[in-house]
């Protein structure tokens, strides 16, 4: 079964998108990815700039409305996801308690449709 | 006023498990028992507020549940209702204090372990039942999705009344052994699940290590021959000697049991752990559990000899991985058996456990790591570190790897 873990971390402390690529090889996302990858269950994932950076679009009663920011202001901000393969929810559930957001801002698990 | 509520709230903490346990082994069902007692908690809101709270609650709220679930069996009007409220009347002069097999809760823990319950979901059920845990603490501790724990737990609690298992002891030795097994390890996993989190300072999960705690001395106290559970409860007080010693102060940063201030361990608690040790022994049967307490009473003694026996440790772990190879005993005999032959003999140990067990266990790894930088391999340790890290999920277990990586000289 596939899942995707949603990264929530707390308000950007990478601030450009250097910071977010840098992150991303730092001992504990390095570390977290890799054991997700030796363990031969990562799928995909990537992340994401800083959430300001983000442009939300809406069409309300045909009228186009652009914002700029994130579409939900959270204490925590959708920072990244990653995809993985595993048995059941139990074995997705372990691998989310290991992700570094878990510890700093939050982690949802979400089983992906299959089609 | 208040205090009737607070009273109230101070019962369903502490008394809700024996409750159950001793009304469902009176109504034959944990369903029907629960149900009564939440009505008869209701009442006491009501009535308490108005009256004041009686001097035996405990007792109150008992025959109000009990009446209850008179009422409710009535109303069912099945013959066989007659019968067990013939029982329940015979019965009810057995009030609380009982010890032995008598024990309610007890029986309640014999009917979790039975062999129609799914086994991952034994240990839950009894912390439910038993000791009246709600089901989303359980399924935080456990990492199981609180919605199907929920299920699975309600799945189990049906089995119980509609498959007839009895609110009694297996008669068969055999079958008594195998449950009182599944009894222990289920204990035991609710007790190292909460000894994980008292480093983080997760109050749900340090309560969780208490109750373990108080479950494996009422199985002591009403199974007084089974060596197994004195075992167990030395086990687990061993552990619990070094709360104070396994978390740095003021990082919250992991220690290892090397590296331990001795000081700082409970000297009471050790005595109390050496006590139930000798308890099992007095009973002779070589078990899991008194060859993993014997273990940590060799280590225990290090607070006052000043240092660790470890041809005694290397003797006591290869008759461990014995009778229970399990992936966490065998890593554990890897790094004793590199305290006497070397790291390189460590090593060893640990490429012969099956790859399959060892992949996504922290611990292999960090041992692993440990092993290696002692060897001087400082690439291959720092990918070891790596893989600790990224497999760890208790924060101040991280802070300790990311540190002893740091360690690690830079190239």
């Amino acid at each position: 079964m596939q899942f995707m873990l949603i990264n929530y971390t707390k308000p950007s402390p990478d601030a450009t998108a250097d910071d977010v690529a840098a992150a991303k090889d730092d001992e504990l996302w390095g570390a977290y990815t890799k054991a997700l990858v030796d363990a031969g269950v990562l799928v995909g994932g990537e992340a994401l700039h800083p959430s300001h950076t983000a442009t939300t679009v809406r069409i309300i009663d045909g009228v186009k409305d652009l914002h700029d920011g994130p579409y939900a202001d959270s204490k925590e901000q959708f920072g990244g996801f990653y995809l993985i393969e595993v048995p059941d929810l139990d074995a997705a559930l372990m691998w989310a308690a290991r992700n570094p957001a878990a510890a700093t801002g939050a982690v949802e698990v979400r089983p992906v449709v299959s089609f | 006023m208040r205090d009737a509520t607070r009273e109230i709230e101070r019962i369903a903490r502490l008394s809700y498990g024996r409750l159950v346990a001793s009304l469902s082994f009176r109504v034959g069902s944990i369903a029907r028992a629960e149900d009564a007692l939440s009505e008869a908690l209701m009442r006491a809101l009501d009535v308490w507020e108005r009256q004041g709270v009686p001097k035996n609650p405990e007792g109150w709220l008992l025959r109000t549940a009990r009446n209850k679930a008179v009422d409710d069996r009535r109303s069912e009007a099945r013959a066989e209702t007659y019968r067990t409220e013939i029982e329940m009347l015979l019965e009810s002069h057995i009030e609380d204090g009982q010890t032995g097999i008598e024990d309610p809760r007890i029986r309640l823990m014999f009917a979790c372990a039975h062999p129609a319950i799914e086994p991952r979901i034994r240990a839950p059920l009894m912390l439910q039942t038993v000791l009246g845990l709600d089901s989303r603490r359980i399924a935080s501790v456990y990492l199981m999705s609180p919605g199907t724990l929920g299920q699975r737990l309600t799945r189990a609690k049906a089995k119980i009344e509609q498959s007839g298992i009895p609110l009694t002891l297996p008669s068969e030795h055999k079958e008594y052994e195998a449950r009182l097994d599944d009894i222990l390890t289920a204990i035991y996993a609710a007790y190292a699940v909460g000894a994980n989190g008292f480093g983080s300072g997760d109050a749900k999960a340090t309560n969780l290590a208490s109750e373990a705690l108080w479950l494996i001395s009422t199985v002591c106290a009403a199974l007084p021959s089974a060596a197994e559970a004195h075992g167990l409860f030395a086990l687990i007080l061993f552990t619990e000697s070094r709360r104070n010693a396994r978390f740095d102060a003021v990082s919250n940063t992991f220690i290892p049991l090397q590296q331990q201030d001795v000081n700082l361990w409970n000297s009471e608690m050790i005595r109390d752990a050496e006590q139930a040790l000798r308890n099992a022994q007095s009973n002779l049967s070589l078990g899991r559990f008194q060859l993993e307490a014997s273990i940590q009473a060799v280590h225990a003694a290090r607070q006052t000899s000043g240092y660790s026996d470890w041809a005694a440790l290397q003797t006591l772990y290869r008759g461990l991985v014995k009778i229970s190879p399990t992936v966490g005993a065998l890593t554990s005999q890897a790094a004793a058996e590199a305290e006497t032959g070397g790291p390189e003999v460590g090593l060893q140990f640990l490429d012969r456990i099956d790859p399959r067990l060892r992949e996504t266990y922290q611990p292999w790894h960090a041992t692993r790591a440990h092993l290696l930088s002692k060897q001087g391999q400082t690439e291959a340790a720092l990918s070891s570190f790596d893989s600790a890290i990224g497999l760890s999920n208790d924060p101040s277990e991280r802070a300790y790897l990311m540190a002893e990586k740091a360690k690690l000289p830079r190239s």
